[in-house]
């Protein structure tokens, strides 16, 4: 194998797995601390790239420079986050954090199918496209090859800034513990006066951001239409699957892996492109059930 | 016993002569009901929803000129994108329930080799309106399934046709299809006759990414390592334009002539990333600046009241239900003209639609008798002018159907093997843009 290609792989593999980990570590996220699989997790990734395309896209006939679409995809996607994942929360996931999970399966099933045909309805079915930040940021070329700057360096420096900044929330901030507090053992955070209910809203509403950010920042990308969040969704379960569910650095390195799989497979074995990330999947469960990262837990009684 | 049976015989066909001849006329219905499935969700709706809007206008354009012979048609859509199973029950439903007179099925080629057996077991005619597997009518014979339009073959043939007459100088070609039956069949179609027509061409990938894939970045970086001088891809809808438009911002359409058989549907989406020089067709002879049938007054009134309702010029499935519906009420015509004006029965249509010629909104298309539409196929570069914002289409090619597919009877895997030279001689008729 000679280093140009490995070169070629690096690059696509780690473009694309940051994309793959923005979505997938909302997911992983929300499961940790709320043991809720969210299905419409998807739904906020289309919202999120829906919305930030045809916003931006209007925004470029009023004038708007490509790259100012940016901050205008963060400001989506928190709005989208806060308004939609949160009403979700507050309205229909709170009544049923005590059911079991096959219910809570079904609610999250049923609220990703009317956001699936709402956003029909909003959106229609012709595919949208806007990429005025990715044309602003222009190319860069690796060995005769070349790149867009947008897909090489800045959604890789975004998915590592959304890496430090979830560890560094969790781990050395008031709101970040206690939320850690309400994952490792609810009714004893109950018990020492945390609001386990907030801890729940916030984790939801973060989870649902970074959805919708992953939605938006693939939105220069690619051509936003119908079935894209179903597919987010497939991706980010095995993501979260292989990773451990729950443990962020492990989504981080499933990503990662499932996206090097997917380029590895492009240049080598064609082939396997398709199934490359559940392959990843059965190996990574096969030698640990519990997922990379994942921690037996002592079962309560 | 042998007299008995001859006179028997002799009896029944002076009584089915005069059957068909005054008999029983059947009763004129209120309304010609006809059921058509469509995709009105999921990635095909590119082509379903266009298909749905002209749908809805030809058959007003119909009912405001009398309908069929004086009946008006009423429309019974249902989406493909359903799925299989609740696709094949909502057929069933709209034959015995509603009790349509004619379906139109389908987009997909999964779905027409599905429901085309279900149309003859419920006895309906049924009209392929835009789907492209040639196995339908190679591998089956039907009686209530008729294809309005061409199929993978020719329209595969066409597109191999005009690589090789316009653009010979080529060593090396790399394919990125879909990957499901349509983007595999039709590399398999491609690849044979090129392999029987240029075999020193060398295939240097082979990209199958998956249905839907919203990232073509290690394909692309592969294929700018490989520099093939041709890249194939017959993907539609919005695989295609995240592809052209990914491989566009690389400057991979710089360097390799792109050939894409179905970017006619894609043109006013992909405006400025589809390069100049890409060859694009649009599966039969459909574009909204036809060069014979442009200033006609039905297609420009067609392309009008399109335009009203969607936004957009008509794409090919907008012109392959113009065909479907000319053919209907051709057969009809046809059909109470042979019944001495009276209303037709369900065979005599069926008769009718046998050999059956009909005018869409290109050029006349034939039906065989195998049922399969003989569809001229147009094929042509894309090239960038001031009057839209998009490409146009120029240097274009219409190549006759004849030519370009199997004779009835023959499969078109046996006969692209028996493709020789000659082949590049097909005749075709040239225009340019403005023509």
């Amino acid at each position: 194998m000679n280093t140009q290609l490995l070169l070629l792989v690096l690059f696509d593999g780690i473009a694309y797995g940051a994309l793959v980990f923005l979505v997938a570590v909302g997911l992983t996220l929300v499961f940790g601390v709320m043991r809720i699989l969210n299905v419409a997790h998807g739904s906020f990734y289309a919202l999120g790239a829906y919305a930030a395309v045809s916003l931006a896209a209007w925004l470029a006939t009023r004038g708007m420079p490509g790259w100012l679409a940016l901050p205008v995809y963060l400001v989506t996607a928190v709005v989208i986050g806060v308004v939609v994942g949160g009403l979700m929360e507050r309205f229909l996931l709170r009544r049923i954090y005590d059911n079991e999970q096959a219910l809570q399966l079904l609610v999250t099933f049923a609220i990703f199918m009317i956001l699936e045909n709402l956003q029909r309805v909003i959106w229609g079915v012709q595919p949208y496209f806007y990429s005025g930040p990715l044309q602003a940021l222009g190319n860069v070329s690796v060995g005769g090859v070349t790149y867009t700057a947008y897909q090489t360096l800045f959604l890789p420096a975004i998915a590592l800034c959304v890496l430090l900044g979830l560890r560094f929330f969790l781990r050395h901030t008031l709101a970040g513990s206690v939320i850690v507090a309400v994952t490792e053992d609810r009714e004893a955070a109950m018990a020492v006066g945390i609001n386990a209910r907030r801890a729940f809203l916030v984790t939801f509403v973060i989870g649902a951001t970074l959805a919708a950010l992953g939605g938006a920042l693939a939105s220069p990308t690619t051509s936003v239409l119908p079935g894209i969040g179903p597919d987010m969704i497939v991706l980010s379960f095995a993501v979260a699957a292989t990773a451990g569910l729950g443990q962020i650095e492990g989504a981080a390195l499933a990503a990662l892996l499932i996206g090097l799989g997917r380029s590895f497979a492009v240049f080598y074995a064609p082939e396997f492109e398709v199934v490359m990330p559940y392959l990843i999947m059965v190996l990574v469960l096969l030698v640990r059930p519990e997922g990379l990262f994942g921690r037996t837990a002592a079962r309560k009684i | 016993m042998l007299k008995a049976i001859a006179a028997a015989t002799a009896a029944l066909v002076v009584a089915s002569g005069a059957i068909t001849s005054d008999a029983i006329a059947a009763d004129k219905p209120d309304k010609v009901k006809v059921g058509i499935t469509t995709f009105l969700s999921g990635p095909a709706s590119v082509f379903g929803v266009p298909g749905r809007a002209a749908a809805e206008i030809l058959a007003k354009d119909l009912n405001d000129r009398g309908g069929i012979g004086g009946v008006p048609v009423e429309l019974f859509f249902t989406d493909e994108g359903a799925g299989g199973e609740t696709l094949a029950s909502e057929f069933r439903r709209l034959v015995q329930d509603e009790k349509v007179d004619v379906m139109m099925a389908a987009i997909s080629s999964g779905n027409c080799l599905n429901l085309a057996p279900l149309a003859e077991d419920l006895e309906v005619i049924n009209i392929l309106w835009d789907c492209g597997t040639q196995r339908i009518f190679e591998e089956e014979d039907y009686k209530y399934n008729f294809r309005t339009q061409g199929n993978a073959t020719p329209e595969m043939m066409a597109a191999l046709l005009y690589l090789l007459q316009t653009k010979p100088d080529f060593s090396t070609i790399a394919v990125v299809n879909q990957d499901y039956a349509w983007g595999r069949d039709s590399w398999n179609l491609f690849s044979s006759a090129l392999k029987a027509l240029k075999p020193d061409v060398k295939v240097v990938a082979e990209l199958f990414p998956r249905f839907g894939a919203p990232d073509y970045s290690a394909e692309i970086s592969r294929l700018q390592a490989l520099r093939p001088d041709v890249i194939l891809s017959t993907s539609w809808g919005g695989d295609l334009e995240t592809f052209v438009r990914q491989a566009s911002q690389r400057g991979l359409t710089q360097s390799s002539t792109f050939v894409l058989p179905l970017a006619e549907s894609s043109l006013q989406r992909l405006g400025g990333a589809l390069p100049d020089g890409a060859i694009v067709g649009g599966r039969g002879d459909h574009y909204f600046l036809h060069p014979e049938t442009k200033d006609t007054d039905k297609f420009k009134a067609f392309v009008a009241e399109f335009q009203d309702a969607t936004g957009d010029y008509p794409i090919y499935p907008a012109f392959h239900m113009a065909q479907a519906f000319a053919a209907l009420e051709g057969a009809y015509a046809k059909a109470i003209e042979a019944n001495g004006g009276e209303w037709p029965d369900e065979d005599q249509v069926i008769e009718a639609m046998n050999g059956l010629s009909f005018t869409g909104l290109g050029r006349e298309v034939t039906l065989r008798e195998d049922h399969q539409g003989l569809e001229d196929q147009l094929i042509g570069t894309a090239r960038t002018v001031g009057e839209y914002d998009f490409p146009i289409i120029d240097n274009m090619r219409i190549y006759a159907a004849e030519d370009i597919m199997p004779p009835v009877g023959t499969e078109s895997v046996e006969w692209i093997g028996g493709l020789d030279q000659s082949f590049l001689d097909t005749k075709f008729d040239a225009y340019t843009y403005g023509d």
